[in-house]
């Protein structure tokens, strides 16, 4: 900890601990809403019999103490990481997309039916094929979205709930209708892919290569966002419609671009799901990961790069579900109850930004 | 009675059917929304809200063997989900979309959490009254069996669009919605109206919720809702924000949900997930078509985010 200096006047002689804490804001909050959310679980597990103590060492055992929880936890990662872009992109712009769901289960039969279409082609082309097919169909599903919100005005959040809804209506009726597979009996599937269109593990790391592609996806959004003129472009569109309009931006191309791109993501989550994961496309694929990505997104900030660590962290709590309801004699909703309570606190805790006098310059100057 | 031949009368019958029993919860729901809006603020989770007023309720009809009680306690159940998100929402850069997600999200795990032990028993069913007794075909008897919240909801659409119209509340409740300025400047306290309205509406969608599972389908499983609690705010925006129009709608939408399963019974069964779709495509095709993308939509509460 720096020292501080209390005859620093003005603010370019700030040290550097002061000079921090503006920026530190965007930190700070969220974390220490995060542990808020942690002490209001504790107390509701107090309230209900249970102890918060062994829940959080069942998720340090489940999710992260071993080499094999942290194979679970990084298997939960890639779909969480790309479900979360699928709301931080629109929200760039200030879209509050929500349907992630969606895109991901109707990329996830794309590629699975795309897997069944390659078969003699190169395997590379071929998972290439399957990628694109996922990524397009779910790039398509919400980049709709994005077109009903600009072209028609219809509320983009209720727009894509819904449509996740008929994705999943869609889903089901294609898996167990046209392209089920004869031999899938108890629980319909599409035909099982060829071994060499899986993805594997990536050396070294007990975890499929979906988890590289989620960390360079994020990282290029970063780049897209801060370091490109169409994320600058974005942002003041995000900001103010109005302006961005005076100013000639494209704003119509911008809302269909981000959600398209947000929607691809998503569409990748199932297409690794898929291909690394189940080896067809099934009822596993509707596994939530499209609403766990909105708490994701919303805790990281909508930031792709606070996205990865947010994401690392929800998915050690996904894979220690199985564990603490075991352990503890829990339902598997407690997750649920858990990811809600933070999420409610998280957004509390926006009230709070411009609010609290240590991080605003003026308290440091003052000293 | 044996049941009479009748053919494909039988699907507009068992839609007719349909439409009432499933309709009961989108009114409810979206009367609750619409009141909600009408104060200028928007409650997305109320299908969290609607899931466990349908725990609560069967839970607490269960435990004390009167169903009456089981809606009551749903509605205040569902009261509390309002309160909390219309506190949350008082604060300042906090977004009331955002909010409604994440209580959906509570909502639904905590009535998945507290309802695992109701999944089996069975809890008793809310009466309702034989509109068919003029017929003799089982099938027209069966379809105008009206449960008696059906009835309440159809008072209550009245009702407060009466309140709305003619009434001080009323009048508080749109002044809040349109100008927050001018409220002010009457002397109301518009968090304070917007807490209580998004309570009551809340209220309603528990009583909405405590329906889906003491009367149709009448039991407590994780699945009871299919997304009624979200369709029915895309039917406040569909309705315009009035209560009578949030009524037929409500109809409407409940016969669409009845489609699948009107199909299904006369031997219609290829193409069932699609068929169960219906309801979500019919509300997108009607936001599309009630949206406007320059103009602001006509009838709507003026503080509404949705709406800006």
């Amino acid at each position: 900890m720096v020292p501080q200096n209390k005859a620093v006047g003005s603010p370019a002689a700030l040290p550097v601990f002061p000079a921090l804490m503006p920026r530190a804001e965007a930190v700070l909050i969220p974390l220490g809403a995060l542990f808020a959310g942690f002490l209001a679980f504790s107390v509701f597990l107090m309230l209900v019999g249970k102890s918060p103590i062994e829940f959080f060492s069942l998720v340090w055992m489940g999710g992260f103490s071993s080499a094999f929880s942290w194979q679970n936890t990084l298997s939960r990662v890639a779909p969480l990481v790309f479900a979360a872009l699928c709301v931080a992109l629109p929200a760039r712009l200030g879209l509050v997309v929500i349907g992630g769901e969606g895109a991901i289960v109707l990329g996830g039969l794309a590629a699975a039916v795309a897997g069944t279409a390659v078969v003699g082609l190169p395997a590379g082309l071929g998972m290439a094929l399957m990628a694109i097919a996922g990524m397009g169909f779910g790039g398509a599903w919400i980049g709709a979205v994005g077109a009903l919100r600009i072209k028609r005005g219809v509320n983009e959040t209720i727009s894509s709930l819904l449509m996740a809804y008929i994705a999943i209506a869609l889903f089901n009726h294609f898996v167990e209708g046209p392209f089920r597979d004869p031999a899938s009996l108890n629980k319909p599937s599409t035909l099982p892919l060829d071994a060499s269109l899986r993805v594997g593990d990536m050396p070294f790391i007990a975890a499929h290569w979906g988890v590289m592609a989620g960390v360079i996806a994020c990282v290029l959004c970063w780049i897209l966002n801060e370091r490109t003129t169409i994320g600058f472009a974005a942002r003041i569109a995000g900001d103010n419609v109005r302006a961005a309009q005076v100013q000639g931006l494209p704003v119509a191309k911008l809302v269909i671009g981000f959600t398209a791109l947000g929607g691809a993501f998503a569409g990748l989550a199932g297409y690794f799901e898929v291909a690394a994961i189940h080896g067809s496309a099934n009822a596993s694929l509707i596994a939530g990961y499209g609403y766990t990505g909105i708490l994701v997104a919303f805790l990281a900030r909508h930031n792709p790069l606070a996205i990865l660590p947010v994401a690392v962290l929800f998915g050690g709590f996904e894979a220690a579900g199985g564990l603490i309801q075991r352990r503890m004699d829990l339902p598997d909703a407690t997750i649920l109850v858990f990811q809600g309570m933070v999420f409610i606190i998280i957004l509390l805790s926006e009230a709070l930004y411009g609010r609290l006098r240590i991080f605003q310059p003026a308290y440091w100057e003052a000293r | 009675m044996e049941p009479v031949e009748i053919g494909l009368w039988g699907v507009p019958l068992a839609i007719l059917g349909g439409a009432i029993r499933a309709s009961t919860p989108f009114i409810f729901v979206s009367l609750g929304e619409c009141l909600t809006e009408r104060s200028g603020r928007i409650n997305l989770g109320l299908e969290g809200t609607l899931v466990f007023g349908a725990m609560s309720g069967y839970a607490i009809a269960f435990e004390t063997g009167n169903p009456f009680i089981g809606v009551l306690a749903a509605a205040v159940a569902g009261a509390i989900f309002g309160l909390v998100h219309g506190w949350i929402c008082k604060f300042k850069g906090v977004n009331d979309i955002a909010v409604g997600i994440a209580m959906m999200l509570f909502g639904m795990g905590l009535a998945f959490f507290f309802g695992k032990p109701y999944i089996q028993p069975q809890a008793p069913d809310l009466p309702a009254i034989p509109f068919g007794w003029w017929s003799d075909i089982p099938q027209v008897q069966a379809a105008l069996q009206v449960n008696v919240l059906f009835i309440f909801g159809a008072v209550l659409a009245v009702l407060i669009a009466w309140m709305f119209k003619s009434t001080r509340i009323g009048l508080t409740i749109r002044v809040v919605g349109d100008s927050t300025d001018a409220a002010r400047a009457m002397g109301i306290n518009p968090d304070r109206v917007r807490l209580l309205s998004t309570a009551a509406g809340g209220a309603l969608a528990g009583i909405g919720g405590a329906y889906l599972s003491l009367h149709y389908p009448g039991s407590w499983t994780e699945g009871v809702s299919s997304g009624q609690g979200l369709m029915a705010i895309a039917l406040v925006i569909f309705a315009r924000w009035n209560p009578i129009n949030c009524f037929w709608a409500a109809l409407l939408f409940g016969g669409a949900g009845a489609l699948g399963p009107a199909l299904q019974s006369v031997g219609i069964s290829e193409g069932y997930y699609l068929f169960f779709a219906a309801p979500y495509v019919l509300t997108l095709i009607l936001l599309i078509m009630t949206s406007s993308p320059d103009r602001a939509m006509q009838g709507a509460p003026l503080e509404l985010s949705v709406t800006k």
